[in-house]
């Protein structure tokens, strides 16, 4: 069994005050705190090794060139890609997805047809919108039902000889629902369709394996698994990441420039134009380190716990709904009170100390779905408590006391 | 009453509280109390963007003074714009074009104030304002 005290000593963060009151930070799903052994790992780059990868002769450059080449073989094992070079550096999910959309627009010819499914998060339907503008294509959708589950009949009878592209979440962000993305991958592969995974929210709590799933793409963000903001990778087949073109020019992606012709560099270069987030990559490694030596299986054991010990609290409170009721879920609960703008339920928390997310959680289309403004998210990571999960529940009630 | 002066009462109001719990129990009932916009008026024109919950203004002139009505789909932020709208409704537009709002800060609302924050209340207190600019405008 994972031992939260032991655990939450590593995440300085965690002892803070907010409001005069400790804080209980629930708003995982959003970005997840950093544990020392990261922040050491940042700090030690800036004080030691600081230097630009790739093209110094010097001894801190090889050094930084070094780490930062170690940090994507962890990343690589970590998801049990083939080769190093299928793991390229971005600056988090949303470039990966736009890496990839882009470079579909060269691939793609009007009226192939793209399916997205009903609980995206807005980076991964507006790149598509902003590709199908582009080449004609046509953007359909896995629609879902109440219980926030793909519908899988009409996937099914969506996909055809014409579906060249289909992006899905693993879990999502709003809901927590974690989609069947190995049912999704083979049957769009049996067409002869590409799959693009955005792994941002199930990176923290499975460990994916990306030859197992056979994923064409998976794109996740370090910062949801302890690490920096601005870092990420996206994984691709080689045969795929090679069929693409690049996505930005600049430094580091070329491998000879003449006014004339440019040749790019080999994978995984000709994507990482100009100097990457060396720090960031190296940190993520640092933070995949950390996740591990918790193991994810205790990761996920734990949270399972926490999920159904909040959900079940949570349903006490008279009038409270939860949306995202999937059979299979992660620790993500989105709740709404009848009769209380979740806008407010999310104020009176914070003058608690609680931090949740309100709002529509950049998933407009499954607002629009349960017909609400928003709902309150509280997503929950290995360092929370059950009694974080008490102090949540008081104040829930606490807050509709007050506003009703 | 100037602007000035009812800025100064609704900071005497406040100054009673101790406690946040008691300020934000107070603007909920100011919201509960807020009188409702006239339906015909809650359109997608007058929703002021930047607010995470939803926020109708409308503004009329009455006799050379604005008159502002609103609602809100969520009680806290109508209970700012009852604040707001106490202070610089039923007053003339050049009045509420040089009104200050250092008494929201003096409330004890600070963070609201934060152009940062979803509840965009310096997006409401900007309509108030173009409103009154506008307003001015016609009378000159």
């Amino acid at each position: 069994m994972l031992d939260v005290q032991k655990i939450r000593k590593d995440f300085p963060i965690l002892n803070r005050e907010v409001n005069s009151k400790p804080l209980v930070y629930l708003d995982n799903a959003a970005t997840s705190q950093t544990p020392q052994q990261v922040i050491d790992v940042i700090v030690d780059y800036y004080q030691n090794y600081n230097a630009n990868i790739h093209r110094g002769v010097h001894f801190l450059s090889q050094e930084a060139t070094d780490k930062y080449e170690q940090a994507r073989q962890k990343i690589q094992k970590h998801f049990n890609a083939e080769k190093s070079h299928e793991i390229i550096f971005t600056s988090g999910t949303t470039h990966g997805i736009n890496l990839v959309a882009n470079g579909f627009s060269s691939l793609l010819q009007k009226d192939d047809e793209i399916l997205v499914s009903a609980m995206e998060h807005h980076s991964n339907i507006v790149p598509w919108q902003m590709l199908a503008e582009r080449t004609g294509a046509v953007l359909k959708v896995i629609p879902m039902n109440e219980e926030g589950e793909l519908i899988m009949d009409v996937f099914h009878d969506l996909l055809g000889a014409k579906t060249k592209l289909v992006f899905c979440n693993h879990i999502s962000n709003a809901l927590g629902t974690i989609n069947p993305i190995k049912e999704i991958i083979d049957s769009a592969h049996n067409v002869g369709a590409a799959v693009l995974i955005d792994g941002a929210q199930a990176a923290p709590h499975i460990q994916a394996d990306v030859q197992a799933l056979d994923v064409d793409f998976y794109t996740v963000s370090a910062h949801k698994m302890c690490g920096p903001t601005g870092v990420g990778v996206l994984y691709g087949k080689e045969e795929w990441l090679n069929k693409l073109p690049p996505y930005q020019g600049g430094g580091e992606m070329i491998a000879e420039v003449t006014f004339e012709k440019t040749t790019y560099a080999d994978l995984p270069h000709k994507f990482e134009a100009g100097t990457p987030n060396i720090c960031g990559g190296i940190a993520f490694g640092a933070a995949l380190d950390y996740m591990n030596s918790i193991g994810f299986q205790k990761i996920a054991a734990y949270e399972h716990e926490l999920l159904k010990y909040a959900t079940e609290q949570l349903l006490s409170i008279e009038g409270l709904r939860i949306y995202g009721t999937a059979q299979e879920k992660t620790s993500v609960i989105s709740f709404n009170i009848e009769g209380v703008h979740p806008y407010d339920i999310g104020t009176i928390l914070d003058k608690l100390g609680i931090a949740v997310r309100t709002g529509h959680h950049c998933a407009q289309p499954i607002m629009d779905f349960y017909k609400i403004p928003g709902t309150v998210r509280a997503s929950f990571c290995f360092y929370n408590t059950k009694e974080e999960v008490d102090v949540l529940v008081e104040g829930v009630k606490r807050a509709r006391n007050m506003l009703l | 009453m100037a602007i000035k002066e009812i800025q100064e009462e609704i900071v005497d109001e406040f100054s009673m509280f101790d406690d946040w719990m008691q300020r934000y129990e107070y603007m909920i009932e100011l919201g509960k109390s807020l009188p409702l916009i006239d339906e015909q008026y809650k359109t997608e024109d007058n929703i002021i963007k930047g607010c995470q919950s939803k926020v109708w203004v409308h503004a009329e002139l009455d006799n050379e003074k604005l008159v502002f009505t609103a609602d809100s789909d969520a009680i806290i932020t109508k209970g700012i714009i009852a604040i707001l709208i106490r202070a610089f409704s039923n007053q003339k537009p050049q009045d509420i074009i040089d009104a200050d709002t250092a008494f929201i800060d003096e409330i004890g609302l600070k963070e609201h104030l934060s152009p940062t924050r979803a509840n965009g209340l310096v997006s409401m207190i900007k309509q108030l304002k173009l409103y009154a600019i506008a307003y001015q405008t016609q009378l000159n």
